[in-house]
């Protein structure tokens, strides 16, 4: 019998059909499996489905255990026991475990809470997760994987009968998500259904009693675990085909612009995690770079470390741009040596949202336009009206606070910003994330045109059809290691996906070994 | 059809920049009252010469911290050790010239540095270890009152020489000796009027060779013509009684310096993209850490200056000197527009803010008000300020 069932489910946003029409069927009491690309849909179906996006802010039905369901709210989901894990956690590091376990379910009369029986139902809970930990431990004392099964036994605490995970072994080391797989297996046993959002297939194949994929927002298919082989998924994920959505450009690629030679990150805070290892690649010049690969693999930290250190620690390794080893060890430093880097997150990190267009734009060079220190406001002026009219920056002036512009807008002013400040090489993080397909079309042609002008462009993307429509070249990512290099010619999506899921695989071998 | 288009782009004007002029609006509100008020029922002219020159005589420190608390919270910190420090300073002064017989020429840098270092020691630990500013400074109100306590052995020391008094009470005598009235501030204040203008007309056809939105002819000649009066006004009165105040002209310079700092230089520019987006502005290879760190050592030099004003007007140096007067400050650049996540805030309009403030406590003193009713009524014009701030941001 079917405990949910989805139906012909659409989310719009402004300018982007996120879901389209997606059809989800999970049985009661079985292991459900979804799998899709970054960016296919997957948390936005998780988000329809446990009220964080509400009833009538979505088309279609949802029928949870045959009932409609009109969720006005993620409590009123809990209510009816739909509990969604997400991959960053939602506990409270300073409080205990028990403190976590009934944060805003707490056990209490009149508003005053019943100690003995919260330390008694913690013991209980730990145990179901099969837990070895006493109740008051604060839970920032707890490894990642120990947090995981936390949310988990609190899940349980709300008499949890369909319970999301989202990519929940993204985080965890090899023997943490094996704990964590058996932990659903025997969750499954006690009647329990789940559904299961993951990369990895070695785990999907395990655990999963059948699997949906999900592409460009719209369910493609569901498979049931007899049919289920890493070819047939891979096919599903990426078998769409590639209109013409990016401008011609002849490549004109010259000589080795900027090589990166062994390099080494650390996590800044967990000094045992090692973040990027050994990773060495070439730009050449006119030449468009890629790096692809799945989220959390390591390449905003590569790109970000290599951009005067903004990310982690410990950092080894050698840049040479032009031939010469260059001092990129603080952001102004690695300006003047010519790299400029386009974040991935615009608002928190790329522009000062309050301020107006003009001001963001000359940031990074305001010595370019002032004399002594003293600005010239009217060559400031002159500036941005330059970068407006050249990258078609659309706007009434160029006074006006960058928070009122559209994402592609703000993308334009970010990139005006760099190219103000004349960069070799340009290390582009998601450059089109949340921008409307239009605006995305004139910031594939502003990377060719820097292209053209014998810069080096790398772009990080995790859409994979716009990596191979812009690169000449793509590095393929995995773990903080390059696993592969594609030309233009051999590069495919099943051969990028094939690098990934081959590469992840050995890293679990080895991991088994050790 | 062309006068209704002309009405609503004013009205939309208005409506859009309404803070800024709202506040010359509010003191020029406040002042009208004060002298209708004092006038009715005390029969004392508000506006008076010599009024006038205590209000300024009363209220420069203020504006003179409040110079340096507006970098401080657009960097997004604040600073709340001003108060002991201005005490602290003050004890330094006494001690050095009355104790000690240090010439006036050396005390005077001698107590800047004491600031300077006062403010680098707070700002390195909130800049460079990231410890919050507010538990920082907060300790710093503690230890440096501590230590005025101790350093005057809660004792009050003065007199001081004549030379260091003039810090505060001398005015600048007249190089045209006629004296009465004082051709030289008549003379000083009409080329700041002619100044104030010509900087603002040419602001303007600036901002309209760029596109920038222009404030309509009508308030842009209104605007100027009330501040071109009110400087005039203000100067003659001044003239016709001692002349100019030194406090006003170390005032007025500072003033003019800080205002030409925060909008026309590149580390001023810094400062503002820092408090609106730390993250971003480190990205763009600002050394955010270090400007956050000199904010602080140049908040502790203002202090001293206001340290030793204090003192010089006092006398002497006391214990209590300068007793929370950091909260004057921090009231004076909130009312004056700042906000309290940074990045926003304007020199003006501080300056506005902490006028407002002095006005208010002037006034009410004339009339007799008690110092319980002043606090509730000045800290009820604290809150509805931001209020109507955050009402039309919201709006």
């Amino acid at each position: 019998m079917a405990i949910l069932e989805m139906r012909g489910i659409s989310k719009v946003f402004p300018g982007v059909r996120a879901l389209d029409h997606v059809n989800l069927t999970v049985e009661a009491g079985e292991i459900h499996a979804i799998c899709g690309e970054n960016g296919a849909g997957k948390s936005t179906l998780m988000k329809v489905l446990s009220g964080v996006y509400p009833h009538g802010s979505y088309e279609g039905e949802i029928f949870f255990d045959g009932a409609l369901l009109q969720n006005r709210s993620i409590s009123d989901s809990e209510r009816k026991g739909i509990i969604i894990i997400h991959q960053e956690l939602a506990l409270v590091p300073l409080l205990s475990i028990a403190e976590n376990l009934f944060l805003g379910n707490e056990v209490a009369s009149r508003g005053v809470i019943n100690w003995p029986e919260t330390f008694q139902k913690t013991g209980v809970l730990l145990r179901k997760v099969g837990l070895d930990e006493a109740p008051g431990t604060p839970v920032e004392k707890l490894g990642v994987g120990k947090q995981q099964l936390i949310e988990i036994a609190k899940a349980l605490a709300k008499d949890v009968r369909l319970l999301i995970l989202d990519e929940p072994t993204a985080a965890l080391q090899e023997n943490d998500s094996q704990k964590l797989l058996d932990l659903l297996l025997e969750l499954k046993a006690q009647g329990i259904t789940s559904i299961l959002i993951s990369h990895k297939l070695n785990e999907i194949s395990r655990v999963a009693d059948r699997i949906t994929i999900i592409r460009d927002g719209a369910s493609v298919s569901t498979l049931t675990a007899a049919e289920i082989s890493e070819d047939r998924i891979i096919r599903d994920m990426v078998g769409r085909d590639m209109a013409h959505r990016y401008p011609e450009r002849v490549p004109n690629v010259g000589e080795v612009l900027m090589e990166v030679t062994g390099w080494s990150v650390w996590h800044p805070e967990q000094t045992e995690r090692q973040m990027i290892r050994d990773v060495s690649l070439t730009v050449r010049r006119g030449e468009v770079v890629g790096i692809a690969g799945l989220m959390g693999t390591g390449r905003t930290e590569l790109a970000m470390s290599l951009f005067g250190r903004s990310y982690g620690r410990a950092i080894t390794g050698q840049v040479k741009i032009g031939g010469k080893v260059v001092d990129t060890s603080t952001v102004s430093k690695a300006i003047a040596a010519g790299l400029s880097y386009v974040t991935e997150d615009r608002k928190a990190l790329g522009l000062v949202l309050e301020e107006p267009i003009v001001r963001n734009i000359t940031l990074a060079n305001l010595f370019g336009v002032s004399r002594r220190g003293v600005l010239d406001k009217r060559r400031e002026s002159k500036v941005a009206e330059e970068y407006r009219r050249s990258l078609a920056i659309r706007t009434p002036g160029v006074f006006q606070k960058v928070v009122n512009l559209s994402g592609g807008n703000q993308q334009k002013v970010v990139l005006s910003k760099w190219l103000f400040t004349d960069p070799q090489v340009l290390l582009l993080d998601e450059p089109t994330r949340g921008i409307d397909v239009g605006a995305k079309f004139e910031i594939y042609g502003i990377m060719n045109e820097l292209a053209a002008q014998g810069r080096g462009v790398v772009m990080i993307s995790s859409e994979m059809p716009e990596l191979l429509g812009m690169c000449d070249r793509i590095y393929v990512m995995n773990e903080g290691r390059i696993v592969g290099e594609l030309s233009r010619a051999e590069a495919s999506q099943e051969r990028i996906m094939a690098l990934i899921l081959k590469a992840g695989g050995k890293a679990t071998s080895n991991g088994k070994a050790a | 059809m062309a006068e209704i288009a002309a009405q609503k782009t004013l009205g939309n004007h208005l409506g859009g920049h309404l803070r800024e002029n709202g506040m010359l609006v509010a003191l020029v509100a406040i002042v009208t009252f004060f002298l209708v008020v004092v006038r009715v029922f005390e029969g004392v002219d508000f506006l008076s010469a010599q009024n006038i020159t205590n209000l300024f005589l009363q209220n420069s420190y203020v504006i003179i911290m409040a110079l340096g608390m507006l970098l401080v919270i657009v960097a997004g910190h604040i600073d709340l050790s001003v108060g002991s420090v201005v005490g602290f300073t003050g004890a330094v002064a006494a001690v050095l010239t009355v104790n000690l017989d240090w010439p006036v020429a050396a005390v005077i840098p001698a107590c800047l540095c004491v600031g300077f270092l006062i403010g680098a020691a707070q700002g390195y630990w909130i800049a460079y270890w990231r410890i919050p500013s507010f538990i920082v400074t907060l300790a710093g109100m503690l230890v440096f009152r501590g230590l005025t306590l101790w350093l005057l052995d809660g004792q009050n020391i003065g007199p001081f020489p004549k030379s260091f008094q003039s810090l505060s009470t001398g005015f600048i005598p007249d190089v045209f000796g006629v004296g009465k009235p004082n051709v030289t501030a008549v003379v000083l204040v009409s080329i700041g009027a002619l100044v104030v203008v010509t900087l603002g007309w040419r602001a303007r056809v600036r901002d309209a060779e760029f596109g920038m939105e222009q404030e309509p002819m009508a308030v842009f000649a209104l605007r100027n013509l009330i501040m071109a009066a009110a400087l005039i006004f203000v100067g003659w009165k001044l003239a016709s009684f001692r002349g100019l105040p030194n406090v006003v002209v170390v005032l007025t310079v500072l003033t003019v310096l800080y205002a030409f700092f925060t909008e026309n230089t590149v580390t001023g520019r810094r400062i503002y993209a820092l408090g609106g987006n730390e993250k971003a502005a480190r990205l763009s290879g600002i050394s955010t850490d270090r400007l956050v760190f000199l904010t602080f050592c140049n908040m502790g030099v203002l202090a001293a200056l206001a340290g030793m004003i204090v003192a010089a007007r006092l006398n002497s140096s006391t214990p209590k000197a300068g007793g929370g007067f950091e909260l004057d400050v921090i009231a004076a650049v909130f009312i004056g527009g700042a906000s309290m996540s940074g990045g926003v805030g304007k020199i003006v309009g501080v300056v506005i803010g902490a006028l407002i403030m002095g006005v208010m406590n002037n006034g009410m003193s004339i009339m007799g008000i008690g110092i319980d009713y002043q606090q509730v009524i000045k800290g009820l014009v604290l809150l509805a300020a931001v209020i109507f701030d955050v009402y039309n941001k919201n709006k």
